[in-house]
């Protein structure tokens, strides 16, 4: 008896133990982005002031930042722009990767394993290796300081994953179906648009997250593509132009930061396990 | 197919057509495949393969591109000291940030995967909040944290009784504060890849190692460590390609500074290439990434293969 309770008091230690290292690591993580939108919501004069814990508003949380920032910045137009930019791309990256995948892992043919390696390789190609050359590429085709440039580029950061992660989905599909379809007389498309596609649907959205991940964040291509204020994203335009005005310009860098993040880190809470899934599928295959 | 086909002509065919029209349908299939895969193959061709070999092109052309310099920019970079603090920092950076990742989001999933089934979903939820935020967001969120005046963490560490630190204008401290939101930002990934392995573990191999008496350090030392090498490994690699080519952290908190001492690959080649417009140069500077690139990307392959071979 007093053996088994001492164990079960040695559990309890443990399992205490990790609830406390835990809760370390959620501070780490949390603090930031408490951080930023405790600051988005006080007042200048607050964040100004040295006075009293600054973990907590004490004299009264207020919205100005946030009015400021829909009436006196573009920060509206960088929404836009970014809405602009993310929808086509992730339309364009789900149609390449979907046609790619289905083919790759259906219909083996000559240099299909060659093909897949590649993907897998051209996937771990950075960003910060190729920006110059695209640079001087997007210069060429006219379209430097134009939004469009991403549509053109961010497709080449989403694909190879998002191919990757659906040839592991159309894998999974048992190939009894697609000879009855076969059969039937349907053809590729048919097959892949009727058969393929319902049944792949959690791929399809742990796909469809990562490209509008990937394209709602990316910073360095429209750094280097992209300049004017009206043509500038949420990431680039928050950055760069929002800090010019106030010295005490926290609050209203806070306040868009923050609106800014929302997109992704909503999808995420919504979409949790098809994130987490889409994440995992390399390791697992690891 | 003879007009006056016998039976046994019928036989014959009868025997031959499927294999004639599987072979016709084999041979459209490889058609529709490779018209499927045009896309794809266009898109790496024309964003990836020919940006690379340009970019090589690129950085044997003097500053104004007119005239063909061979290898000179890169051993004009060779000679400059600031390059030389580039390479260093890149080193550094990358070496201490994997090394903590890969430490803290071990310890992470060990920690979560020791609790009740139930709560576990809501820590790794919480805990993957830094690896959802747009980088160059919660960058700018640290910035402020970084602020040495107004702002939390000289806050914190007054109130302890230490002295406030420079966060982002010294250059110790500048490395120090880039790498840490490094590693704030790349911690979750390495819980989530690592609580993945953790749970493909068969159960029953610990509980015959409890059976046989193993305390949980010998249980972490002879089964957990031994069964994600490989995990642990390529995880480590994809990071080392990740974090090696950093750019919004650094860009954003220092943009180098102070005096260059924070400088990556990644933001040197952005600020001698974009902003001050020497395009071979910054070509050069970016293609010195490659070869690190090019060897942890054979090991991740290598690494792959191994497991699902």
């Amino acid at each position: 008896m007093a053996a088994r309770g001492a164990r079960r008091g040695r559990r309890t230690a443990a399992l205490l133990l990790c609830y406390v290292i835990i809760g370390l690591f959620v501070v780490f993580f949390l603090f930031p982005p408490y951080w930023m939108a405790l600051t988005s919501f006080k007042t200048n004069q607050e964040i100004e002031s040295l006075e009293g814990i600054p973990f907590v508003i004490q004299k009264g949380a207020t919205l100005r930042h946030y009015q400021d920032l829909f009436t006196k910045t573009d920060f509206l137009i960088y929404f836009k722009n970014s809405v602009l930019v993310t929808v086509p791309v992730v339309v364009i990256s789900m149609v390449i990767s979907v046609l790619a995948a289905y083919a790759l892992s259906r219909l083996g043919f000559a240099g299909a394993g060659v093909i897949g390696t590649a993907v897998f390789l051209v996937y771990l190609v950075p960003d910060s290796l190729l920006f110059i050359p695209l640079f001087k590429i997007i210069g060429t085709l006219g379209l430097l300081n134009s939004k469009w440039s991403l549509v053109l580029v961010y497709p080449s950061l989403i694909v190879p994953f998002a191919t990757w992660l659906l040839i592991g989905y159309f894998a999974s599909i048992p190939k009894e179906l697609d000879e009855a379809a076969l059969v039937d007389g349907a053809n590729h498309l048919q097959m892949l648009v009727q058969i393929f596609l319902p049944v792949a649907v959690p791929g399809l959205i742990a796909a469809t997250i990562f490209a509008f991940t990937v394209s709602w964040s990316g910073f360095l291509y429209p750094l280097a593509f992209t300049f004017s204020s009206d043509q500038q994203v949420l990431t680039t335009g928050t950055v760069t132009s929002l800090i010019k005005g106030d010295v005490y310009h926290w609050g209203g860098l806070m306040a868009g930061a923050i609106l800014a993040c929302l997109p992704p880190v909503l999808l995420y809470v919504f979409l949790m396990d098809y994130y987490i899934s889409g994440l995992t599928a390399g390791s697992t295959k690891a | 197919m003879s007009p006056n086909s016998t039976a046994v002509d019928v036989a014959a065919t009868a025997r031959v057509r499927p294999a004639r029209s599987l072979r016709l349908r084999l041979r459209s299939r490889s058609a529709v495949a490779v018209l499927m895969c045009l896309p794809l193959l266009a898109l790496i061709g024309g964003l990836v393969a020919y940006p690379f070999f340009y970019s090589i092109y690129l950085s044997m052309l003097n500053k104004r591109e007119t005239a063909f310099v061979g290898l000179a920019n890169f051993a004009y970079l060779t000679t400059r000291e600031t390059f030389w603090m580039v390479v260093r920092m890149s080193f550094l950076f990358t070496f201490l940030a994997v090394f903590w990742k890969a430490v803290l989001g071990f310890t992470l999933a060990v920690v979560i995967n020791a609790l009740p089934q139930r709560g576990q979903r809501v820590w790794r939820g919480i805990s993957l909040i830094p690896w959802v935020m747009p980088l160059a967001l919660s960058s700018l969120g640290w910035w402020w944290i970084y602020e040495p005046t107004h702002s939390a963490l000289n806050w914190v560490l007054v109130v302890v009784g230490i002295s406030p630190k420079p966060w982002l204008s010294d250059p110790f401290w500048a490395k120090f504060s880039v790498i840490l939101v490094n590693i704030w930002y790349g911690t979750p990934f390495f819980m989530i890849t690592y609580l993945a392995g953790l749970k493909s573990i068969p159960v029953e191999l610990y509980e015959s190692s409890a059976i046989d008496g193993a305390s949980a350090p010998q249980r972490l030392r002879y089964i957990t460590l031994p069964m994600l090498k490989n995990i642990i490994a390529v995880t480590m690699l994809f990071s080392t390609i990740v974090t090696l080519a950093t750019f919004d952290i650094i860009r954003v908190l220092t943009r180098g500074g102070p005096r260059q001492t924070t400088h990556v690959f990644g933001t040197y080649a952005f600020e001698l290439g974009i902003a001050t417009g020497d395009v071979p140069l910054g070509a050069a500077v970016s293609l010195f990434m490659f070869p690190i690139l090019a060897v942890s990307a054979f090991f991740i392959l290598r690494g792959i293969r191994q497991s699902t071979a």
